[in-house]
């Protein structure tokens, strides 16, 4: 492994189903905000204002203390034109940034392999969650997806195993019976390879949890679970420079004000014990926390929910991010909405590009398709 | 000597050689099959584990005979059972052993014309299953829906009908992602049911009137006088013709025929919750004027547009070659079709013949190609899709027959491991082949499998265990060999095919010496010997093939 705790890490929070960003960042000076969420609105006495327009929700009162602190950016109006209001496609379109057509690589994947071009750490990107998510896939790109960082390994369900030895007989079967054999085929071989990068970073990442010790107690629920793996498996040393999660469902078509309220007091929490954790290890300079969905809600809502909008906030945190407010939040004037969604301001290639160039240090332009808007939030 | 092969597609021969007592790993062997080519075409070194002494071991067969890899555990109609259990496997989603000798026993060409007359066969109870599963019957989220496809891909007794219905759906890939309707989905699968073995031209036009169909490609917003493409060109691209065989002017022209072809008005979601959608023909929003479809001019309706379609060579080959990558064996991604010829063209011919004999009757073409030889030379050629990887798996295990919980459980784990049903990733559908496997797929796929199989309190494994106890105790004792034969038997007929797999098998199968069922200690110990075995044929990459 050539990467040493020092290289740059980039974890992603995704916020799966589509964030209400009227309601997360709040433009509260402005009358049409109001109007338009006669029953969806954060009550003007909760909100925990940002300057004299806009206002965080009150669950994300952690949050602002980082934001205080100068170390969160909120980029404003992230989308891309013709936002689609499927979730699927368009969170196919973050995945690939191919706004266009039907996109098969992953942009984290060619992160992956810019960043470790020999696909020699099979930890170089990891995901916590269910399935892999398509920001990471690309063929020959090894990753490794993790579902429970205290359970993970290959043959971790089988029955019957009743000594450490007995286990470690059967993965040596399996690692002889996965290894190269001549004549056959590719097929054999590319299943060979793959069940050999989860046998190789299963040993290594089962080692995370034991080298951990922390005093900071994270919060009892799912994402902030697996930002303390995160943290575990950073912590250890192993060369990850790419993690992946995400939470939600950010879906609020019924009911919204209850849900919202408890993703992001989850996610508030989560994200605050995990700094801590790293303030703790002293590796908060090392990380970086990307959080984007992906898009916003219907400007006006529905009566107890809102539907599938366009555009949203993406944020930056972290001790080397430059804190504050970039980009414009788009107008909520009817004449400049599209089909009653906020027309998005920023195109989020220029997001990823600014995190690809000045935190990774890599050419942006092959991973994202182009050339786009850099910003100067780290 | 007994010979065995062992072998997916290319059978390797070897003989088993018993090992000498003071043998450790590798072992010694008899001069007779001192045979060093082995050692350095192959690059076999025996597994040591712990202080496990493998009492056999293979080497490769010197006269290179062939033979059954039952040695002492001979059965007269071994080889119809693994033509059987391919057939399951692939016209179904596999079989337990003990239906696989039923069925063998039938026959072969009778089992495939059962295979292809459903409608003669039980079909699911949906009074029973709805009085069971309320949520299930309008399914309000697609995990649910998922789950009751997932209860009939395990349960039904019409195994082809169910297999046609997964076939058409990574064929016409319909995705809730933005259809939104799981209930109106789950219509789409029963519409394959019904008409998936009928003629290509009925199940285009029953394709052409699916509300989700019509949701999922736009074709609601397709308008006299204001077309919306998407229909038009998937249907031609997609669903039939293929790439190349179309300009751009017939997608126009046939978008302009589907015109007038919609959704009758919804009744909202909210507050209610879903309501199924129904197709409605609006004439008034209909193009009557005249128009030219691959040479073809009049005033053409959708219809017409389908009948002209599949008179198309380009239909018969384009379906043709659907068949063969699903039926099988994996062939490139669809995408990559004008650019890559079949791997077996002469397969693809007989398809086609079939096709144009019998303009596209679906059952026929079907039974030319159960019946065929390259089908029945083409065990292990394919890599499972994750839903085969999975019901495939429980029918064997037993622990999902009838009403039980978990069914969502299973459908969730199959969108896991790379295939969410009701929700294809696009329109051009899954990417099959070795692409449904990575790291991460691939270590759950080995994680269910062999919690499965390993699991000896489940039925299905219990029947395996009884089969290994009653032929260890008609012989008297069951060697390393047998054990292992017969649990790769029970799997439906598995073969592994590189030695080193083979050797890792047997190696744990020697471990404590013969299986025995004198007191309960012995018992459990054979039990769970089994168990491990089952665990590691699970685990292999051999069985990520069906």
């Amino acid at each position: 492994m050539t990467t040493t705790r020092k290289d740059p890490v980039l974890v992603i929070l995704q916020l799966t189903g589509a964030n209400d960003y009227l309601n997360t960042i709040v433009p509260y000076a402005d009358p049409l905000y109001w109007d338009n969420r006669p029953r969806v609105k954060i009550p003007e006495d909760l909100l925990q204002p940002i300057d004299d327009e806009l206002a965080f929700r009150p669950d994300m009162e952690p949050l602002k203390k980082l934001y205080d602190n100068g170390k969160m950016a909120i980029i404003h109006g992230v989308g891309f034109a013709n936002s689609p209001r499927s979730h699927f496609r368009a969170m196919d379109i973050w995945h690939t940034c191919e706004p266009d057509h039907v996109g098969v690589d992953g942009w984290l994947a060619k992160v992956i392999r810019d960043l470790d071009p020999t696909g020699e750490n099979v930890l170089k990107g990891v995901n916590f969650g269910q399935g892999l998510p398509r920001a990471m896939t690309m063929r020959g790109v090894p990753v490794t997806s993790v579902t429970n960082l205290a359970s993970y390994g290959v043959l971790s369900t089988a029955r019957g195993i009743t000594s450490e030895q007995e286990r470690a007989q059967l993965l040596d079967s399996f690692s002889r019976m996965y290894a190269p054999a001549i004549g056959t085929g590719p097929t054999m071989d590319f299943l060979g390879q793959a069940g050999l990068s989860a046998l190789k970073g299963a040993d290594i990442i089962r080692s995370a949890p034991e080298k951990y010790s922390s005093t900071i107690e994270y919060a009892k629920n799912s994402i902030a679970r697996s930002l303390r793996d995160v943290a575990q498996v950073h912590l250890a040393g192993l060369g990850t420079q790419v993690f992946y999660t995400s939470h939600g469902p950010f879906d609020t078509h019924f009911d919204q004000s209850g849900s919202h309220t408890k993703l992001w007091s989850e996610i508030s929490e989560a994200v605050d014990d995990f700094f801590a954790d790293l303030q703790e290890h002293d590796s908060g300079e090392e990380v970086v926390l990307m959080m984007f969905s992906e898009f916003g809600r219907r400007v006006r809502d529905n009566g107890t929910g809102t539907d599938h909008g366009a555009g949203g906030a993406a944020f930056l945190m972290g001790d080397r991010v430059n804190g504050g407010m970039y980009g414009t939040y788009p107008s909520l004037k009817p004449e400049h909405l599209t089909q009653g969604d906020l027309a998005p301001s920023y195109d989020f290639r220029g997001f990823y590009s600014t995190v690809i160039d000045k935190w990774l240090g890599l050419d942006p332009v092959p991973i994202v398709g182009g050339k786009f808007e850099e910003l100067s939030f780290v | 000597m007994m010979a065995v092969s062992i072998g997916m597609s290319q059978s390797i021969e070897y003989c088993l050689v018993p090992a000498a007592e003071t043998g450790v790993v590798p072992m010694s062997r008899s001069p007779a099959s001192l045979d060093t080519s082995f050692s350095q075409t192959y690059d076999v070194t025996i597994g040591t584990i712990g202080d496990l002494r493998p009492s056999d071991i293979l080497v490769p067969n010197p006269d290179g005979s062939s033979g059954s890899i039952h040695g002492d555990v001979s059965m007269p109609h071994r080889k119809d059972i693994a033509l059987m259990a391919h057939l399951m496997r692939r016209a179904g989603f596999g079989a337990p052993h003990g239906e696989l000798e039923t069925r063998a026993a039938m026959g072969y060409e009778a089992v495939v014309e059962e295979l292809l007359h459903p409608e003669e066969q039980p079909a699911i109870d949906e009074e029973l299953l709805y009085r069971v599963f309320p949520g299930y019957e309008g399914a309000a989220g697609a995990p649910i829906s998922q789950a009751d496809w997932v209860y009939r891909m395990i349960n039904t007794q019409r195994p082809l009908e169910e297999k046609m219905a997964l076939f058409w759906h990574q064929l016409f890939a319909t995705g809730n992602s933005k259809v939104d309707n799981p209930p109106e989905l789950t219509r789409q699968i029963a519409m394959f049911r019904e008409y998936g073995l009928g003629k290509f031209g009925d199940l285009l036009v029953e394709l052409a009137k699916s509300p989700a169909m019509i949701f999922w490609l736009d074709n609601h917003g397709n308008h006299d006088g204001a077309i919306n493409e998407n229909w038009g060109r998937e249907l031609l691209e997609l669903f039939s013709l293929g790439v190349g065989n179309y300009s751009e002017d017939d997608i126009r022209d046939a978008a302009r025929a589907f015109t007038g072809w919609t959704i009758a008005p919804k009744i909202p979601r909210n507050p209610l919750g879903r309501f199924y959608w129904n197709f409605e023909y609006k004439a008034e929003d209909h193009d009557e004027e005249e128009k030219t479809f691959l040479g073809h001019t009049g005033n053409l309706n959708g219809d017409d547009i389908i009948g002209i379609i599949v008179d198309q060579p380009a239909s018969s080959r384009f379906l043709a070659r659907h068949l063969y990558r699903f039926f099988v064996a994996d062939e490139p991604q669809v995408s990559d079709w004008n650019i890559t010829p079949p791997k077996d063209p002469e397969a693809i011919e007989e398809l086609v013949d079939a096709y144009n004999e019998s303009h596209g009757d679906i059952r026929f073409i079907m039974r030319v190609l159960f019946n065929s030889e390259f089908f029945k030379n083409s065990r292990f050629a394919r890599v499972k899709s994750p839903a085969e990887l999975i019901v495939g798996t429980v029918r064997i295990a037993g622990n999902y027959d009838g009403f039980r919980p978990g069914f969502n459980n299973l459908a969730i784990e199959c969108a896991w491991q790379g295939q969410e049903l009701l929700n294809p990733p696009s329109v051009e559908s899954w990417h099959t082949g070795s692409e449904w496997i990575d790291a991460g797929g691939l270590l759950r796929r080995v994680n269910f499998a062999s919690g499965t199989l390993g699991d000896i309190s489940l039925p299905g494994v219990r029947a395996i265990i009884n089969r290994v106890r009653d032929q260890a105790q008609a012989q008297g004792k069951l060697s390393p060999q047998a054990l292992v034969a017969t649990c790769l038997d029970s799997l439906g007929a598995l073969e592994v095919s590189d030695s080193t797999t083979h050797i890792e098998l047997l190696t744990h199968a020697s471990v404590g010496g013969e299986l025995a069922w004198n007191t309960p200690e012995e018992v459990s110990a054979s039990e769970k010997k089994i168990g491990k075995i089952l665990t590691l044929i699970a685990a292999s990459r051999d069985y990520q093939f069906a």
